[in-house]
């Protein structure tokens, strides 16, 4: 059976030609410009950041024999004895690191509680008045903006050397970052809820716990393993101002050069992180699995 | 009495008792509820028992605290504001370069580690696990071997930044390679495309908006890690206002918090722009 395919006609064709080198030429005009503005940008921070690259060539060789330095040495005659060498300190590292997890936990607590507290308060959809809603939300930002380690300086200085100071400093933080998520977790949130309990006389605080938090828990709880997650990190780094956690540890083996310790203490954090980043992954899922079921 | 009930309250007490389990969670339900709430309390308190938090100290620091923060006001830039902006544009370069570095090396290595685009399933998980190890190592610490590579200055944060991120980046995209429509490749391919063509038209254009986007949002998260890494001499704002909490000038220590809090109240509306601009355009196209 002959079919015929409909023809475009020759001058229709052309301008449709026309039309889309016009489009691709905007476009490559576009990518063009992009690109000269990073450009731009690049050479201008290169120079603000000193980046000179001979010099990293020149000295990678310390980068590379660091690393080799780093490195235990293990034998296979007295592979045991040579591993307890190098973990000639692990029982004090285990406790170090158990403090650094505790401190994350402590930290991820006091901030997505006092983010849950607050959050309310910073959404559009339930914010009582707009003067409340803009301080609350200037709260967060002024929490998670500034670095958790400059509070963590600071509570040092206010209450001694310590976990404390690390866990405020840690919960702080946290506070802002997991405010912020929770007030755009609430603004998402079905209104129908909140509007029946209001209409059965309810003030702020009970529609917020009873119309307002069944909605968003499951989205809360993953949050917060998340923050967790990081704040394994944020804990181990802690340390470094004397906040608590293995970090003291870390920064005293990396600057007196005592190398086989750094490889110790840094391969314990990386197993930690891992297997927290592994069992935080498996609850979340589980957690989102369960918000879609119900 | 309810008045709206009424005379019938005795009815209605029954029809509500006969749907109790309406109102009421299930025995489970309100079991696994009571084990979860019990269960972070006791961990708490024994987290609280393991650190030996000193509760008698609190209200000594709050005092010291409420005294810093008096001697923070009025802040002031202490004379040095030339030296802060200095330190501020390092803290910028630090974040735009060091992201800017990581997204080369990531962004082609993530394809190795996508399901979808990778070589080999081995090479796969080399090369997640090589993301994973580099990112569980936090940035300040990459900042303190690079200090011991190429000296103190800002060089030194840029690399750290570059590193620590390669990890975060890579495993971003190979998430967003991985969760791409199939169909436009298999289209590429099915019209006698090759397999780079395929990458090329079928998968780029998909994940280019998504990759741009959480670019944006690092540079933007970057401004602020950036401002600590100074603390171990990697150039930016933090070696500065270490010093200053260290030293006691708290008005110091306001203005540079104050500096930070505008650069990246600026830099976040900035990358909001340029993050609708994208999206819209994907939106559009």
């Amino acid at each position: 059976m002959p079919s015929t395919i409909p023809l475009v006609s020759p001058a229709r064709l052309d301008s449709l030609v026309a039309d889309y080198q016009r489009v691709i030429r905007r476009r490559r005009r576009q990518s063009l410009l992009v690109l000269a503005v990073l450009a731009v940008l690049t050479v201008l921070a290169a120079r603000i950041g000193e980046v000179d690259p001979s010099n990293l060539f020149d000295n990678i060789s310390n980068f590379t024999s660091y690393f080799g330095r780093i490195m235990p040495k293990l034998g296979t005659a007295h592979f045991f004895a040579d591993v307890a060498d190098w973990y000639w300190n692990a029982t004090g590292w285990l406790k170090l690191l158990i403090d650094t997890l505790l401190i994350a936990y402590l930290a991820t607590l006091l901030g997505a509680g006092g983010a849950l507290l607050m959050a309310p308060l910073a959404a559009a959809n339930l914010a009582p008045n707009a003067a409340i809603r803009w301080t609350a939300k200037r709260i967060f930002e002024f929490c998670r903006t500034v670095p958790d380690l400059v509070f963590a300086l600071m509570f040092v200085s206010a209450f001694g050397l310590g976990p404390l100071a690390g866990i405020l400093a840690i919960g702080i933080h946290s506070f802002g970052t997991l405010g912020k998520l929770f007030t755009e977790a609430i603004e998402n949130i079905d209104m129908k809820p909140v509007e029946g309990v209001r209409a059965t006389g309810s003030n702020f605080v009970e529609s917020a716990r009873f119309g307002v938090f069944p909605q968003i828990m499951s989205t809360v709880a993953s949050y917060a393993l998340l923050r967790f997650e990081i704040n394994v990190r944020s804990g181990s780094i802690v340390g470094l101002v004397g906040a608590g956690g293995i970090g003291q540890d870390l920064f005293v083996a990396i600057r007196k050069f005592y190398y086989t310790d750094v490889s110790a203490i840094l391969l314990m954090i990386i197993i930690c992180v891992i297997v927290i980043d592994l069992a935080t992954e498996r609850l979340r899922h589980q957690l989102s699995g369960q918000g879609a079921r119900s | 009495m309810n008045p709206l009930l009424g005379a019938n309250s005795e009815q209605a007490a029954a029809i509500l008792d006969r749907h109790r389990h309406l109102f009421e969670a299930s025995a489970r339900a309100r079991t696994r509820g009571f084990v979860v709430s019990f269960g972070i309390a006791a961990f708490t308190v024994f987290s609280v028992w393991w650190l030996a938090i000193p509760f008698n100290e609190i209200l000594r620091g709050l005092t010291a605290l409420a005294k810093f923060i008096t001697l923070m006001f009025p802040p002031s830039s202490g004379g040095h504001l030339d030296l802060l902006l200095k330190a501020m544009g390092e803290t910028l370069a630090i974040a735009f370069l060091g992201t800017l570095i990581a997204t080369i090396f990531a962004f082609p290595l993530s394809f190795l580690a996508a399901s979808n685009t990778t070589l080999h399933p081995l090479v796969r998980f080399t090369v997640r696990r090589f993301f994973d190890v580099i990112r569980s190592i936090d940035a300040l610490i990459w900042a303190l071997v690079f200090v011991g590579v190429v000296g103190l200055g800002p060089f030194a944060g840029i690399l750290a930044i570059a590193v620590s991120d390669t990890g975060a980046l890579g495993k971003l995209f190979s998430e967003a390679i991985e969760s791409a429509d199939e169909k436009g490749r298999v289209s590429v391919l099915a019209s006698g495309g090759t397999d780079f063509a395929a990458v090329r038209f079928g998968l780029l254009p998909q994940i280019l908006p998504i990759i741009a986007g959480q670019i944006l949002y690092f540079i933007e998260s970057n401004v602020r890690s950036a401002t600590i890494i100074g603390i171990v001499g990697a150039g930016g704002i933090g070696l500065q206002l270490s010093e200053q909490i260290r030293t006691y000038d708290f008005d110091q220590v306001a203005f540079a918090v104050i500096m930070i809090l505008i650069t990246v109240a600026i830099i976040d509306w900035i990358s909001d722009r340029l993050r609708f601009a994208i999206i819209g355009r994907r939106a559009v196209t």
